[in-house]
């Protein structure tokens, strides 16, 4: 096998696609997603909070099981994926990582805001001093310039990541950003470099293979797409498109195209599509999980989501700010109401 | 005897410090800054100091014996302090911990400072703490609080390399202070920087849940305790709340500073560093009364 047609794949159903569902998914759920996910021989399977480790909160929203009894389950379950967790420095902590070690994960993905890299110099130490490959996610990277964006990734390349992320957080990235943005972290680093989109623009399948083609060798997916805004990359089309083109993944393509259809579609709140408010988040370039969170704001104060929206991504708000929501929903209903 | 001050120190002449100095110099009614302490003797913060006057050494925690000091401020890490809190022990000198170390209670000069004010180590918490604390004791002034969850968002400018790589320390310490101090039965407290120029000022989101949502009641008690912030911190304003739902409230603060020697937007470092001067008022009045009895 030529090594440089190997692309291990991520899901993150359980993560990001928790999102989508508003933290609420079923101990069941998460058994037969996390068991249909290692039938398939998917490398690694992403099961947090959408906001990572300790995320279960007002801000984020309070998740249905604790980080504890997740991972409770999916380990029972799984023999030959790896289990990851992923932690944000400033929500979750390394008591949180530690625990979740003991449940069972074998790689840690740590992110932080595209230039705030030395927030995770601790958290990627511990990890690595305790044996897990790390992931590292430079998020909402749209934001900076390349350069910006490869001084950030070298922090955390000293700091011992094995892989470092460009996450484009937004969906905000046309496949033209993905490419410069690879690109240079390949011609400039050692450790292996990952993509991880949304597809707010549409762009979820199309990024990600330009990402493959500039030199990523670690990129992640959901089934079915599930995920915040207009959802992430789909696991199984990625495998189906990735394989026409010669890379190997590893997984078995009729396996993950049933979990897709039997297992997640069924349990899908809302139909994961392109709607005028993600469309908006990719247009706007604001963090994708901030989609139903604005949806409930604007019940309450009744604006046009898509107002909020374009106001969150002026005042150039970063992943977390949920609350800020809030604070914008509020300032438009009192003009207008003025 | 009112003209009389009491003595002060300041041991890291970092950004911290150096704001101390200036709020000292410029407000303080019963101190008088004796001597600040750094170990490099290229400091910056040193060389200010020693331009307004301020005796200074390079030569750490050392330099403090023997001078008659009555106050210090620590503003040097955690690791430090353990070691200048056993030379102020010695010398007699109270410590007033800007630190996360922790030696002696949290403190926060508007709900328990009195409760403390004969204590030699007092602990600042951290600044989201100094921020948030105050709304989560005037909510639990007037109904039981089951849980607050703060969010404190800062520029990216104002955290500094200790915040950076202790920012697990911020959220574990604030969110028990939240519960020691603010009164809440659970805390959690979540920390977001944000890069965006120009700088954003600080910004706090208190969540509680509580037993009895009384909006009078809550509001009022929140608008007499922001009014005793705003005595210190004059940049501390409401901007959103009390919101209630059920039995969730929501109150947004921003901390704007006073720009004595930080920029405006630190509100976060301002809110420390002038908690940490109100606390020292205080406890400089109340030595001056002993002095004087």
């Amino acid at each position: 096998m030529n090594m440089n047609r190997r692309i291990r794949i991520v899901d993150t159903t359980l993560r990001d696609g928790s999102h989508a569902v508003k933290h609420q998914f079923e101990l069941e759920d998460i058994e037969r997603i996390t068991s249909a996910l290692n039938n398939a021989n998917v490398y690694a399977i992403e099961i947090s909070h959408g906001d990572g480790l300790a995320g279960s909160s007002i801000q984020y929203g309070w998740a249905k099981h604790s980080d504890d009894a997740r991972l409770a389950v999916a380990q029972k379950v799984v023999d030959r994926s790896k289990i990851t967790v992923l932690l944000l420095p400033g929500i979750g902590t390394r008591d949180d990582l530690k625990l979740s070690i003991e449940r069972g994960a074998q790689v840690a993905r740590i992110a932080t805001h595209v230039t705030e890299a030395d927030i995770s110099e601790q958290h990627i130490r511990m990890a690595k001093d305790m044996g897990l490959e790390v992931m590292t996610f430079l998020m909402l990277a749209h934001m900076e310039p390349p350069e910006k964006m490869l001084e950030q990734a070298k922090l955390m390349e000293g700091y011992g990541a094995d892989v470092v992320y460009v996450v484009d957080s937004a969906g905000a990235m046309i496949p033209d950003d993905v490419k410069v943005r690879i690109g240079l972290l390949k011609k400039k680093m050692q450790v292996e470099v990952g993509f991880h989109g949304h597809n707010n623009l549409g762009l979820a399948i199309g990024n990600t293979i330009a990402a493959v083609q500039e030199g990523a060798t670690v990129i992640d997916g959901t089934l079915g797409g599930l995920g915040a805004g207009a959802g992430n990359a789909p696991t199984e089309v990625l495998a189906a498109v990735l394989d026409k083109m010669g890379y190997v993944t590893g997984i078995d393509l009729y396996k993950i195209m049933d979990a897709a259809e039997d297992i997640v579609r069924p349990i899908m709140r809302r139909p994961q599509v392109i709607d005028r408010s993600s469309l908006i988040l990719g247009y706007a370039g604001v963090y994708s999980s901030f989609l139903l969170h604005t949806y409930r704001a604007v019940e309450k104060f009744d604006v046009d989501p898509r107002d909020v929206l374009v106001e969150l991504g002026r005042r150039r708000v970063v992943g977390g700010q949920e609350d800020m929501i809030i604070d914008v929903a509020h300032e438009l209903s009192q003009k207008k109401n003025r | 005897m009112r003209e009389r001050k009491v003595k002060a120190a300041i041991i890291g002449p970092g950004n911290i410090g150096t704001d101390l100095m200036y709020k000292i110099m410029k407000r303080s009614k019963y101190m008088e800054i004796d001597l600040m302490i750094g170990i490099y003797p290229s400091s910056e913060g040193l060389k200010r100091a020693n331009t307004l006057g301020i005796n200074t050494s390079h030569e750490g925690i050392e330099a403090v014996k023997g001078r008659g000091i009555d106050i210090a401020f620590d503003a040097t890490s955690a690791a430090a302090h353990l070691q200048n809190a056993q030379v102020f022990e010695v010398e007699g000198i109270v410590a007033i911990d800007l630190t996360p170390a922790a030696l002696g209670p949290y403190v926060c000069p508007v709900i328990n400072l009195n409760e403390h004010i004969e204590r030699k180590n007092i602990n600042l918490i951290t600044c989201g703490g100094q921020a948030t604390i105050p709304i989560v004791a005037a909510i639990s002034a007037v109904t039981k609080v089951h849980y607050a969850e703060i969010v404190a968002t800062i520029a990216s400018r104002s955290a500094g390399p200790g915040t950076r790589q202790n920012i697990d320390e911020f959220t574990k310490t604030t969110a028990r202070g939240l519960e020691v101090v603010g009164g809440a039965e659970r805390g959690k407290a979540i920390i977001i920087l944000n890069p965006a120029e120009p700088p954003i000022i600080m910004r706090d989101t208190i969540y509680t849940i509580v037993d009895n949502p009384d909006r009078e009641w809550i509001e009022e008690s929140v608008r007499s305790m922001i009014a005793k912030v705003q005595v210190y911190v004059p940049g501390y304003r409401l901007r959103v709340g009390p919101l209630i739902d059920d039995k969730q409230v929501t109150i947004m603060i921003e901390v704007e500073g006073a720009g004595d020697f930080l920029p405006t937007y630190s509100g976060n470092l301002d809110i420390e560093t002038s908690a940490a001067v109100a606390i020292g008022e205080k406890v400089s009045e109340n030595i001056l009364k002993g002095k004087a009895g």
